[in-house]
């Protein structure tokens, strides 16, 4: 039965999930062995009873009040010990720690921003200490979104219209998948980012890092390291193929035709249009799903994305 | 029904009416042409209507489905892009629960059934069930017109604000539902007062069949749990037609309001769609295993119960949505209630089956495919009431799978049940016996082989929804394709056993599966206006130890003195007591 629970879960790396798998464990085991019984009294019966002439004369029992009584009570109190544990677990799951440290999440569609405390964000990528309390607080752009680790077993509706937050503790460093789980368009399915988990020093020094990675770099490359961070390239090829969103291959000063027929030349005011007001101006046969990346991009780096994009032909 | 006999009773004089067999004239054949049947207010034919259009619309809905299943045998895009893959689950979702499951127990076995199993002529009100007919047909029009001018994308749960933002035909569609709604109402406030009012002499509320209580049940449901739907896509409407905020943030609604009356009215609805269900299954075990039901009033209570507790679990859907944690809490209770009189129903059929006299023929298989399936969707319904483990699984895959099991392997058994157990009535024609057993077995089979590797890849974190999804998914995926197919192999065997029925099946008798029960106590297929004479009812409808004979009683024509029938005086409760 352990082997059935491990098989049908991811593995555990937060405090939490440990209680969530033993619920989960003992819910399936019951219902096992309940299924077992039900399954094989339907299938004895049906073999046992099975009619063996017209005739056949059948005993009249209408009730049995022992009986009815224990089916009913015996599920009753299964069902509120399974209560009782959910909700204890969803307590726990639901409290953070006072010490937990804050990442504000901001979800776009179709993206994931992570905001941390000394101004750094990064995009589809979130970074946190292991052994350490980490409280999410989360807001929508747009539509609602859903923030799911399968592996901490944690999950909670990303809203437009007010702030919600989730917890966790992962006990060990390594990467773990952030899905989307509330249904929000086109990418909704490629809405997926990761937990990197370091320990705390590395943690430190990739949050001191960070931002400075870029510095000795020649600017087209720190473009390029931009544009694979903040997650463009889930709707942007720069190999020329069409995604969601026109391809960065040839942009660069290249004249393109506007929804409302109006041609505009990609120079660096298209370019960071573009990026801070995506939805101003769409291309021919595209649709309005870019979200904004106001507050998200320096004015620095969006030079450097420029500088990267003109490299792409 | 406490009251003394005497001064509630008066004697009738009854007299034993066997039903004709092979009848010449009959309901199919009293009107003939098309015009006959799109005017008729014949409660059989209005069923037959409603069945050839869930029929379509399963039809349609399990295309669909096999489309989605063969776009996610691989991970990346094989045939569809994901707007189109997004348009089809929604399709699949609105189609299957709109237009099929909710009309699918009630509206086309409950027509047909209701009054031959209260002994009435017809429903109360026919024009007005005619008329309901009309309305689901308008709906579907709607709904049609909105799938062909730019289709709809937002799930079957029309969760907004993306459902105010997107460039799909939302307005259509809801509208179209919103119409639709209207007919449930009608049928449910049509079904309450023939219940009440068109029972034949004799048939008190303690005789009544328990199909009939869960119909009340359904019907109750419908009238209370359909408006708020009405205002909820009402609502949507002015949203999007005249921008009034009420849902979009945007524009100063809230979003989460939606979700709450969403989820008012389709909760309930699931029951809407699970209760019938319920019903026939009581029928089909009783009939086949030739025994008086066990707890007829605990399955008749139970059904009451868990339409009522029924309204207050909505929250259950919200729990990682922001509610708060009280109202999860409280949601999360009152959602185990619910299991609670869905168990004691399990027990009550299978102490029914204890010491019976069990014919294993294709409505009872399907009764035990039923028994098996729905006791795993009702176990992993626990799994999702439960609070911490919910907050996992919620959104997965593990819900679809759910779902599934409760509404294809719970509520479309027992309408496969019911339709091979009432078919020979319907009709009046016999199916193949061996290839309906057939299709049994390969459609339990691949309901399996899909849905089970749901509940799997659920757990593990596989998101529902989805177009794309990670390689770890893929085998699960892959297995749960093939048992689509395998599926649709089966319904494809019983389309053709049933057309073949249609034009060559045997003759049924009136009474093939020698049933207690008063729709069988008439010709098959049934005369014009159900019976020939006014039933009269002493007994139980499942009493298997009383003779045949006291099933098949009428009011004798006084009148007419010269007919030597053997006649009977009985009593039975007055009239106005029954009301």
């Amino acid at each position: 039965m352990n082997r059935l629970t491990e098989f049908m879960l991811p593995p555990a790396k937060s405090t939490t999930a440990g209680e969530v798998d033993a619920l989960f464990h003992f819910i399936n085991v019951t219902s096992i062995i309940l299924l077992a019984g039900i399954t094989f009294t339907i299938i004895y019966f049906a073999w046992k009873y099975r009619r063996r002439s017209e005739d056949d004369v059948t005993p009249v029992i209408t009730h049995n009040s022992k009986l009815e009584i224990t089916w009913s009570v015996i599920p009753l109190i299964l069902v509120m010990i399974v209560f009782g544990w959910g909700l204890s677990g969803y307590m726990n799951l639901t409290t953070a720690p006072d010490d937990a440290y804050e990442v504000r999440v901001v979800a776009k569609s179709w993206l994931w921003e992570f905001h941390y405390q000394n101004g750094h964000v990064s995009v589809n990528e979130l970074h946190v200490p292991v052994d350490r309390p980490v409280k999410l607080v989360m807001s929508s752009d747009d539509v609602i979104h859903s923030f799911f680790v399968p592996d901490y077993r944690i999950k909670r509706d990303v809203l437009p219209n007010r702030y919600t937050s989730v917890w966790f503790e992962a006990i060990e460093t390594g990467e773990s998948i952030i899905h989307c789980t509330e249904y929000c368009g086109r990418a909704h399915s490629d809405m997926n980012a990761t937990v990197f988990v370091h320990t705390q020093e590395d943690f430190e020094t990739w949050l001191e890092s960070a931002d400075a990675i870029d510095e000795d770099m020649p600017p087209a490359e720190r473009g390029e390291a931009l544009v694979t961070r903040s997650g463009c390239m889930a709707c942007h090829s720069t190999d020329g193929s069409r995604m969601v969103g026109p391809t960065f291959q040839g942009l660069w000063m290249a004249e393109r035709t506007m929804e409302d027929g109006e041609v505009v030349t990609a120079d660096e005011n298209y370019i960071r249009e573009s990026i801070l007001e995506p939805n101003a101006r769409i291309n021919e046969g595209y649709d309005p799903v870019m979200p904004s990346y106001q507050g998200t991009l320096s004015d620095r780096q969006i030079d450097d994305i420029i500088e990267y994009i003109k490299t792409l032909d | 029904m406490s009251t003394p006999e005497a001064s509630t009773t008066k004697k009738v004089q009854v007299r034993r009416y066997k039903p004709e067999e092979n009848p010449k004239e009959h309901y199919l054949n009293a009107e003939k042409g098309v015009w006959a049947w799109m005017t008729t207010i014949d409660h059989k034919k209005i069923g037959l209507l409603y069945l050839g259009s869930i029929t379509f619309f399963f039809f349609v809905g399990g295309m669909l489905a096999l489309l989605l299943r063969t776009e996610l045998l691989t991970p990346a895009q094989s045939f569809i892009d994901a707007d189109v893959y997004n348009q089809v689950f929604t399709l699949h979702g609105a189609i299957m629960i709109f237009f099929f499951l909710v009309p699918s127990v009630p509206a086309a076995l409950g027509n047909f059934i209701l009054p031959l199993q209260l002994g009435a002529k017809d429903v109360a009100f026919p024009r007005l069930n005619l008329a309901s007919f009309y309305i689901y047909t308008i709906g579907t029009i709607f709904t049609l017109i909105a799938i062909f001018t730019g289709g709809i994308d937002t799930g079957w749960t029309f969760y907004t604000p993306y459902s105010t933002q997107t460039g799909t035909n939302v307005l259509l569609m809801t509208f179209g539902i919103f119409i639709l709604g209207f007919s449930s109402i009608l049928t449910g406030v049509n079904f309450i007062v023939t219940i009440h009012k068109l029972r034949a002499p004799g048939l008190t509320w303690n005789k009544l069949p328990l199909n009939v209580w869960a119909l009340y049940a359904t019907s109750i449901i419908q009238v209370l749990a359909t408006p708020v739907l009405a205002i909820t896509l009402l609502l949507l409407v002015m949203e999007r037609a005249l921008g009034i905020g009420v849902f979009d943030p945007s524009i100063g609604g809230d979003p989460v309001l939606f979700q709450h009356f969403f989820w008012f009215y389709s909760h309930p609805a699931v029951y809407i769609m699970i209760v019938p269900g319920f019903g026939v299954i009581s029928e089909v075990i009783s009939t086949f295993s030739r025994k008086v039901i066990f707890g007829y009033w605990a399955i008749a209570l139970s059904s009451l119960a868990i339409a009522f507790i029924g309204f207050l679990v909505w929250g259950h859907h919200m729990f990682v949505a922001g509610q708060s944690s009280l109202a999860s809490m409280v949601f999360s209770f009152l959602t185990f209630l619910v299991g609670i009189p869905t168990g004691i129903k399990i027990f009550n059929w299978l102490a029914t089956m204890y010491k019976g006299s069990i014919d294993m023929k294709a409505p009872m298989l399907y009764a035990m495919v039923f028994l098996f399936l729905f006791t795993i969707g009702g176990f992993t319904g626990i799994m999702l009431g439960s609070l911490a483990v919910d907050i996992h699984l919620h959104d997965t895959y593990y819900v679809v799978a759910h779902f599934h099991y409760v509404m294809m392997g719970g509520m479309v058994m027992a309408l496969l049940a019911g339709l091979h157990y009432w078919w020979p009535k319907m009709f009046g024609k016999m199916y193949s016996e061996f290839f309906a057993r057939i299709s049994c077995v390969i459609i339990f089979i691949g309901f399996n082989l899909a849905f089970l590797p749901q509940f799997v890849m659920g757990s593990q974190g596989m998101p529902r929804r989805y177009f794309n999804y990670i390689d770890q998914y893929q085998a699960f995926h892959q297995l749960s394709t093939i048992g689509a197919y395998i599926m649709a192999v089966g319904f494809v065997i019983m389309a053709g056993y049933m057309i073949h029925s249609l034009l060559r099946g045997k003759p049924a008798s009136a009474n093939p599966w020698g049933s207690r029960a008063m729709e069988w106590q008439t010709s098959s297929p049934a005369p014009h206006h159900n019976f020939e004479h006014i039933p009269v009812i002493i007994n139980g409808p499942y009493d298997y130890h009383k003779p045949m004979s006291e099933f098949q009683l009428g009011i004798a024509h006084s009148t007419n003195g010269h007919q030597s029938f053997e006649k009977v005086d009985v009593n039975v409760k007055s009239a106005e007591e029954k009301a």
